[in-house]
């Protein structure tokens, strides 16, 4: 791998709102040709961040270098970025052609040679022969592949997307996220995606940044922020969850013993963390880390085993659940394979899980 | 029964449109068109000719104010066009909340006030003795008092003020329902100012053009008082040529078919920007 | 151009500059009207000779004020006259037009709902002057094979009522119609279904949704009536209402009492208007 400069890079961005701080200390930067998402709840500051980046916002402190230069009051229409807006902004009263094409209008290229970089472009988005067609003539998922032809036309050095697939409905968001990605690939440029979906940023993007209040929780891989969240905040949000409070009890060679109310004892693994005896901590463990034991299977000692009676069976396809009542009374969410052996599992039925110390993820919690 | 009832209900509702469309509207304008095609031959006796149409046609004074007074409406809808355009906008895009439904009252005031006490107030402020000769004076700007009355400038002064709110309220209607998105990418794209208005936001406020001019159009043409006491006793508006040939000379024929004239041109305004924008009657009046 | 979109401050600064003339050039004219009904002096015009309520309500000439103006406290109350009666038939026939193009479907439904726009595009000196001729005709036909007199088809408050009538009642059914459109029909089905008659129905459930419309246009009437002149001006008799008193004044040269007609005529205008603005806010 070859360190290049990095296509967009933040430092430490603050935006300020007359009554609050929409953006707080972003830094981040964005390798050349890669697929970076910012993902968040809404209200999190994601679209004032990308808005900033756009143009349409100025920060309050900080600066903005996309390729090494600075973007701080460089007007919007100046910026080497596009922008695909939430609902796509294609414009009613122009066809497909004139969309695609203003643009290049706008900087003066010859007639021609828009209609030819036009069609080009349209056909890379495979979607040849609709630059007469009016807007309103197209699909969702056309105007959507339109939307990006506007952009990449321009040769845009980074290409921001804000929630484009929000409108689309369920079936057709499945299927734009892979074309998206197939699209980021091809075109080879930058993409900075907001979303709010975590789906859609864990299987498009080559990094995540989760934001949350106006912050950075953490910056990764697909990967890294599903399985290694570095914040409560994190866990919680990406990915399901089975969230606990339990204090420590003992501390032992990296293990550390947890006791809830009404619950039995479990262990979970915590290498160098600090936490010291008497703490109060959030656990967080995925519902695919818990096992369902088939009756007779033998329970090894390193793992957190328990009893348990099926609350409900939540059957949903590959994503199907079961809660399992614990002897202490707590919920718990557990994965339902769907390879056979759990398929008459029914409610009210007595039950084993097990799960690894290591799966579980430690968070300080707020004591009271 | 039930679809009698019903069937009783209906005609009962259609008497009285009935009755005010026939009465009131559509037998006098076919009054208005026979009178307009009737010579006076004598007293109380009549022929069939089109010798009123001729007059119009042959005596340069009428023609002429119908001429004037058709362009000046034009020049009164482009000059409100341009001028209330960008309130329209400020009010549409540039405002939010309480400033924006604030601003907008404010353009719907004249409409409150009686058009007679709107052109009094110019008055006041044109004529000799008015406020801004007075205050021309007081400036050393002036030697003596100036008339700013009475001239085609001062017409022109108050048809924009009579009209200027048929202009904003359509357009603020269309331009709040532009997107700023839409704006927000043609910058994106590496629009600038101009052509982002030209290619963005003049073609989405289009049908809101239209409806504003032809209204516009209709009242500056239709208008009486403002060109009569503005423009003072020479001002030759045709809405007061007609005025004259029914009240002082009496001769109602002649003024029928002016009437008719006035009213064929204003039609035909209508029927070409609803034509033009490809929009329907229903649309563009039923909003206002 | 739009709030994020930055822009020089000087083009800011002009846009606003501009902005605020506008609304200057709105309010003089009136702002004008207003204070020169309270100057101390026989013309409207300047120098100020001190702030005087004599126009208002003095009673030694040349100072008379209009609440001793005998022609124009009449010509008030014939303007008030012709507009309850304009804003009463005009509010009937527009409800009466709502129900029909909300409810029913007919033949030549569209051809009636455009007719019914027409008069809103009928300047309205050409509105004033078919009427007269039509009414004219109308009554020397009469007069011919009768013998009698038909004054009430001659010029005067009759004709001027139905002048204004005819293209008032075109707002009344826009407006009317326009609530009507947002009313769902279900409720009156609920009403039906738990026992009212239909008239009942359309008495409790119907009407009262309908009100703040119909009060609304009624006074959107009212003013509209006071207000003309086109009309008017081609209709009127010996008794005139104020608008044509007012013109006639003003042809002979103004004194401030016009000042403190219109005056009052906008206070009345904007106590109507905030009127009509109360009612539409009930309607959301």
């Amino acid at each position: 791998m070859i360190p290049t400069n990095p296509d967009l890079e933040c430092r430490d961005l603050i935006k300020d709102f007359d009554t609050f701080r929409a953006v707080d200390h972003i830094r981040f930067d964005v390798p050349k040709g890669s697929f970076f998402s910012i993902l968040g709840p809404s209200g999190c500051g994601k679209t004032t961040l990308l808005r900033m980046i756009a143009g349409f916002q100025t920060p309050s402190s900080g600066d903005l270098l996309i390729k090494g230069r600075s973007m701080i009051g460089v007007p919007p229409n100046k910026r080497p970025v596009s922008m695909v807006f939430q609902h796509l902004a294609l414009f009613p009263t122009m066809n497909i052609g004139d969309n695609v094409g203003f643009g290049l209008r706008q900087r003066g290229v010859s007639r021609s040679e828009i209609k030819t970089r036009v069609s080009k472009v349209l056909e890379r988005v495979g979607l040849p022969n609709v630059a007469e067609r009016r807007v309103d003539q197209l699909s969702g998922g056309q105007k959507q592949r339109v939307a990006i032809a506007r952009c990449m036309v321009l040769e845009p050095d980074v290409l921001l997307l804000d929630e484009p697939l929000g409108a689309l409905d369920l079936k057709l968001r499945e299927h734009m996220k892979v074309e998206l990605k197939a699209l980021q690939a091809a075109f080879d440029t930058t993409f900075v995606y907001i979303t709010h979906d975590q789906s859609e940023a864990l299987v498009m993007s080559d990094n995540i940044a989760v934001m949350n209040n106006g912050r950075f929780e953490q910056i990764g891989t697909p990967h890294d922020v599903y399985n290694a969240p570095e914040t409560a905040f994190v866990a919680g949000f990406v990915g399901d969850a089975n969230k606990i409070t339990a204090r420590v009890s003992s501390a032992k060679d990296g293990v550390l013993t947890l006791s809830a109310d009404g619950e039995s004892d479990i262990r979970v693994a915590a290498q160098n963390s600090g936490f010291h005896v008497g703490q109060l901590l959030q656990v967080y463990l995925r519902p695919e880390a818990i096992e369902l034991l088939p009756n007779g299977a033998e329970a090894d000692k390193a793992s957190n085993v328990s009893h348990g009676i099926v609350d409900a069976v939540l059957f949903n396809g590959a994503n199907s659940m079961v809660t399992v009542k614990a002897e202490g009374g707590v919920l718990w969410k557990v994965a339902l394979p769907q390879t056979g052996g759990f398929s008459s599992l029914q409610k009210g039925d007595a039950i084993r899980t097990r799960w690894h110390p290591a799966q579980a993820r430690c968070y300080q919690a707020a004591e009271g | 029964m039930s679809s009698d009832t019903s069937r009783l209900g209906l005609y009962l509702l259609l008497a009285p449109i009935f009755l005010w469309l026939t009465v009131l509207i559509i037998l006098p304008h076919v009054g208005l068109f026979i009178v307009s095609i009737s010579e006076k031959v004598g007293p109380r006796d009549y022929d069939t000719g089109f010798a009123n149409y001729a007059a119009f046609f042959t005596e340069p004074l009428y023609w002429r104010t119908f001429a004037r007074t058709t362009i000046m409406s034009v020049l009164a809808t482009v000059l409100t066009l341009i001028l209330g355009f960008p309130i329209a906008y400020y009010i549409a895009k540039l405002t939010k909340g309480r400033a924006k439904t604030t601003l907008f009252l404010m353009c719907m005031i004249p409409f409150w006030v009686s058009e007679l006490v709107r052109t009094f107030g110019w008055m006041i402020l044109l004529r000799e003795t008015g406020v801004f000769s007075n205050l021309l004076q007081y400036l050393g700007l002036v030697t003596g008092p100036v008339e700013m009355l009475y001239n085609d400038a001062a017409i022109m002064v108050g048809l924009v003020y009579t009209s200027i709110l048929f202009m904003v309220v359509p357009l603020v209607t269309t331009l709040d329902s532009l997107d700023d998105s839409l704006i927000e990418a043609g910058y994106d794209l590496g629009g600038t100012n101009t052509s982002i208005m030209r290619e963005i936001v003049i073609p989405h406020a289009m049908p809101g053009i239209v409806s504003g001019c032809i209204v516009v159009f209709m009242l500056s043409l239709g208008n009486y008082l403002t060109p009569i006491l503005l423009g003072g006793k020479d001002s030759l508006w045709f809405t007061g040529m007609i005025y004259t040939q029914f009240i002082t000379r009496f001769n109602w024929e002649l003024g029928s078919a002016f009437g008719f004239l006035l009213l064929a041109l204003s039609s035909l305004v209508v029927f070409l920007g609803l034509k033009v924008s490809g929009q329907s009657l229903s649309n563009t009046m039923g909003r206002s | 151009m739009i709030p994020s979109i930055p822009q020089p401050v000087f083009t800011r600064f002009c846009y606003r500059v501009y902005v605020a003339v506008f609304f200057i050039y709105l309010a003089l004219p009136l702002a004008v009207v207003c204070v020169f009904a309270f100057n101390d002096s026989v013309f409207p015009s300047l120098p100020w000779e001190g702030f005087t309520l004599a126009w208002f309500f003095g009673t030694d000439a040349p100072f008379i004020g209009v609440f001793n103006e005998r022609s124009i406290m009449r010509s008030i109350g014939t303007s008030a006259f012709v507009a309850i009666w304009v804003s009463g038939l005009s509010v009937a026939v527009g409800t009466s037009n709502a129900f029909l193009f909300a409810r029913h479907e007919f033949r030549g439904k569209a051809l009636l709902y455009m007719l019914m726009l027409l008069p809103l595009i009928i300047p309205g000196v050409i509105l004033g002057i078919s009427i007269l001729v039509f009414s004219s005709s109308v009554a020397n036909t009469l007069e011919d094979a009768t013998g009698l007199w038909f004054d009430g088809l001659r010029p005067g408050l009759m004709l001027v009522i139905l002048g204004q009538f005819s293209f008032i009642t075109t707002f009344a059914t826009l407006v009317i119609s326009a609530r009507l459109q947002k009313f769902d029909p279900s409720l009156e089905e609920a009403a039906l279904n738990l026992g009212a008659s239909k008239w009942g129905a359309i008495r409790q459930i119907t009407i009262p949704f309908l009100l703040p419309a119909i009060l609304a246009s009624a006074v959107v009437a009212m003013l509209m009536s006071f207000e003309n002149f086109n009309t008017t001006l081609m209709l009127v008799g010996s008794e005139s209402p104020l608008t044509i008193t007012m013109f006639d004044k003003l042809k002979q040269g103004s004194t401030p009492v016009l000042n403190a007609v219109s005056l009052l005529l906008m206070a009345a205008s904007a106590i109507l208007g905030l009127l009509s603005l109360l009612f539409q806010n009930k309607k959301s």
